[in-house]
């Protein structure tokens, strides 16, 4: 079962590393990591997605409040959170099906922002069902390459992450 | 001041007195205000050997042990050491040298990314890349190696750090948002516990290394006392209750005792009090105390439930769980009385009669380990420390020696270090210098660090080292002769080399040998009776002995193999089903 959790940690150097070698280590499976600072000074969020198909997510989280640079753990439940990634697209589009690949662009609401003779790169945001349906639907032209930065996530309503209790806690 | 005499300097502002050490290039500038320091740094011949004395030091102490080391080789030499200090959560901070900040990334000459190649066995490290955080730094690492669940951390300070000049400001208090360990328990739980146990028929208290740890031994009795109920004590907490008390049941596991092993299984209640349900323990963990709740108490939150689900789980230091327990216990004492466990002991009192631990010495023949071993244990008292290496000396000395106090015996537990014995057995006598100290090793274990055996000489540092020399990687053969058909593949050493003996005198110690048991007794007065140096004895002991009794990895407890001495007098020992307590649920297939 995949789980989304969000970490904040002290932005210190080899502190991915301590977070993502705990996750290796433990027999964690990764399935999305992403980084980034944070409103407050000197703090980075991370937002990790993580498949545990037999283990409860708690194993996790405890570990994690092990790292002495770790400060917050919370799991951002699907129901109760946005969740957005952003990705890159390169599809094969020459001038008789170009049309067909901005019509979709523009139903899902994805920006063009490269054009070549023989090829069209869009830029989608959105939850990761709505990338897969996107990348599904322009396959068919054939997809040159892809990147995508990875699922981040809020929890809804005013509380932030700091007035929220660990999950997980016992 | 320079980044080295800051060092120094914050070492001993933390209460440093001893460190564990080699130079070498890039640590050389720390080496220097060594010198004028008041901390006696004992000059080791192998790092293993430094981080294993600091491991052996804080284990027989409870203070921090320190050891220190040049970068690359120095460094990656260390962390054998770490990883056990990790693995038993010993209060070690390590400190090594690291190439100067410009060359860091470059493959330099004795680079490594030591906070890298440690980050896995360290509780936390540090690369410290300004020279004014260097005293923060220290007081930081002393602070995180030794609360909460200690274990190991490494300071890792370039060369050029340690020679920049700054201005010296002392460590500010310690502030580390992240880490936070909780101390004190809920009390809620701890009532939820004692109702546990106040509802229970066959409680039985599983006591680990944290008891030891938390300095909870003296809160342990008392508890028990008090409840009567009995105490298996793990391989880590060895000590925590005097073997000698008659709720104190041994050692559970692999090669654990028929009674303490029986115990966890038919128990209706686990009070585990700072164990970690570790497989040498639990062996098939679907198959573990099958009828058991559990109570587990452990200042690691990450521990509980880990293995083993808890009914009530508990997170605090050993020492506050038990004594809220106590109280909490009391009062409820105060208009009930206890539950009558009556039935139940006499079942725990059946199993000890009948199945002691056992082995046979036949007379005029080879000396059997396990006789040796429980001389030592009984010339000396049980009053001595007992610091041992890895593999089958390891397990009968938990078997035979009855300990007396906490802290004395001394092992690698989680990662089965072998060399072990001998470096922690001199760190133990650093760290306790009044007390006699014993190493129980194996040929095998000690062929792998006996050059410490160079540093106790010179250090005169006076520890009798009793190797149990079966000629062979004993443990290994014992699973080879069980498991693979007796093919013997690559276990066998021979009594004869090196000669231990000539070994032991070039090194500057006092060599004994024992090779008949009429010489057993006589060679350990011998060794008791000097104390000017180290002495080694060298016990020729057969070897086909092998330990039991026995679980094999991946079984049931419930399938303990006894061993030959019972079989001879028991003819199939292990069916007690006839007064079973419980109705065994069919053991589920591990995944």
């Amino acid at each position: 079962m995949k789980h989304t959790v969000s970490i904040l940690v002290e932005n210190k150097p080899g502190v991915l590393t301590r977070v993502s070698s705990l996750f290796s280590r433990r027999g964690f499976n990764i399935h999305s990591l992403a980084v980034g600072t944070t409103e407050s000074p000197g703090v980075s969020r991370m937002t990790v997605v993580v498949d545990l198909p037999d283990k409860p997510l708690e194993h996790v989280t405890k570990q994690l409040h092990k790292l002495i640079n770790v400060l917050k753990v919370i799991e951002l439940e699907p129901g109760s959170s946005v969740v957005r990634e952003l990705m890159l697209i390169k599809v094969h589009a020459e001038s008789a099906t170009r049309g067909q690949v901005f019509e979709l662009a523009e139903v899902f609401r994805a920006n063009i922002v490269d054009v070549t003779s023989d090829s069209v790169t869009a830029e989608i945001l959105g939850p990761p069902d709505k990338l897969a349906a996107f990348e599904d639907l322009v396959r068919p032209f054939g997809i040159i390459e892809l990147v995508k930065t990875g699922r981040i996530a809020l929890g809804r309503g005013t509380r932030g992450i700091s007035d929220r209790q660990l999950r997980a806690a016992v | 001041m320079t980044g080295a005499q800051a060092l120094m300097r914050a070492l001993e502002a933390v209460g440093t007195t001893t460190i564990f050490g080699i130079p070498g290039g890039t640590i050389l500038p720390a080496y220097d205000p060594l010198l004028d320091s008041p901390i006696r740094h004992i000059l080791c011949r192998h790092e293993q050997g430094a981080a294993h004395a600091a491991d052996g030091y804080a284990q027989a102490s409870g203070r921090v042990g320190v050891c220190m080391a040049t970068s690359g080789p120095g460094v990656t030499n260390l962390v054998t050491g770490l990883a056990s200090a990790y693995m038993d959560s010993v209060p070690v901070v390590a400190v090594s040298g690291q190439v100067t900040r410009a060359a860091i990334g470059g493959d330099a000459f004795q680079e490594c990314d030591a906070t890298g190649i440690t980050l896995p066995v360290t509780k936390h490290n540090w690369l410290v890349m300004d020279p004014g955080e260097i005293a923060q730094t220290i007081a930081e690492a002393f602070h995180v190696a030794s609360t909460g669940r200690p274990g190991p951390v490494l300071v890792d300070i370039p060369k050029d750090v340690l020679q920049a000049r700054f201005p010296y400001a002392e460590a500010g208090p310690v502030n580390l948002p992240g880490y936070q360990p909780k101390v004190k328990p809920n009390l809620r739980q701890i009532k939820e516990a004692a109702k546990l146990i106040l509802a229970s028929e066959r409680p039985v208290i599983y006591a680990g290394g944290g008891i030891i740890k938390a300095g909870a031994a003296e809160d342990l009795r008392r508890l028990a006392e008090l409840a009567g109920i009995h105490v298996v004590t793990t391989l880590m907490a060895r000590g925590a209750i005097p073997d000698a008390h008659p709720l104190c049941l041994g050692m559970p596991g692999m090669h654990g005792n028929y009674t303490a092993v029986s115990a966890l299984q038919r128990s209706d209640l686990l009070i585990a009090l700072g164990p970690r349900f570790d497989d040498r323990v639990t062996g098939k963990l679907a198959a573990f105390a099958p009828v058991a709740k559990v109570i587990h108490a452990d200042i690691d939150p990450a521990e509980i439930s880990k293995n083993r689900h808890a009914d009530v789980p508990i997170v605090g230091d050993a020492k506050l769980v038990i004594q809220e327990l106590i109280a909490v216990l009391e009062a409820e004492l105060a208009t009930r009385p206890m539950p009558d466990y009556s039935a139940w002991t006499g079942q725990l009192t059946d199993w000890r009669t009948q199945f002691p631990y056992r082995y046979h010495q036949p007379e005029g023949g080879l000396i059997k380990p396990q006789y040796v071993i429980e001389r030592l244990g009984q010339i000396t008292d049980g009053n001595a420390i007992y610091a041992s290496g890895v593999g089958q000396h390891q397990m009968w000395g938990s078997q035979f020696i009855n300990f007396r106090r906490p802290r004395t015996w001394i092992n690698s537990g989680g990662l089965g270090a072998m060399g072990f014995g001998v470096p922690a057995a001199m760190g133990a006598k650093v760290a306790m210098p009044g007390d006699e100290v014993w190493c129980i090793d194996g040929d095998g274990c000690f062929q792998m660090t006996c050059q410490e055996l160079a540093t106790m000489a010179y250090e005169k540092i006076p520890v009798k080292i009793a190797i149990v020399n079966n000629g062979y990687l004993g443990m290994v053969r014992q699973w080879q002769e069980l498991f693979y058909a007796e093919r013997y593949s690559e276990v066998k050493f021979g009594w004869d080399i090196p000669d231990y003996v000539r070994l032991a005198e070039a090194y500057g110690c006092v060599g004994l040998r024992a090779e008949s048991v009429d010489d057993v007794d006589a060679v350990i007065e011998k060794a008791r009776g000097i104390d000017d140096r180290p002495v080694v004895i060298d016990f020729r002991c057969d070897p086909f002995e092998n330990c039991y009794p026995m679980v094999a990895a991946g079984a049931s407890n419930d399938d303990i193999i006894m061993g030959p001495e019972f079989e001879r007098d028991h003819e199939r020992v292990h069916e007690p089903q006839g007064d079973m307590l419980y109705d065994p649920e069919p053991p589920e297939e591990d995944a």
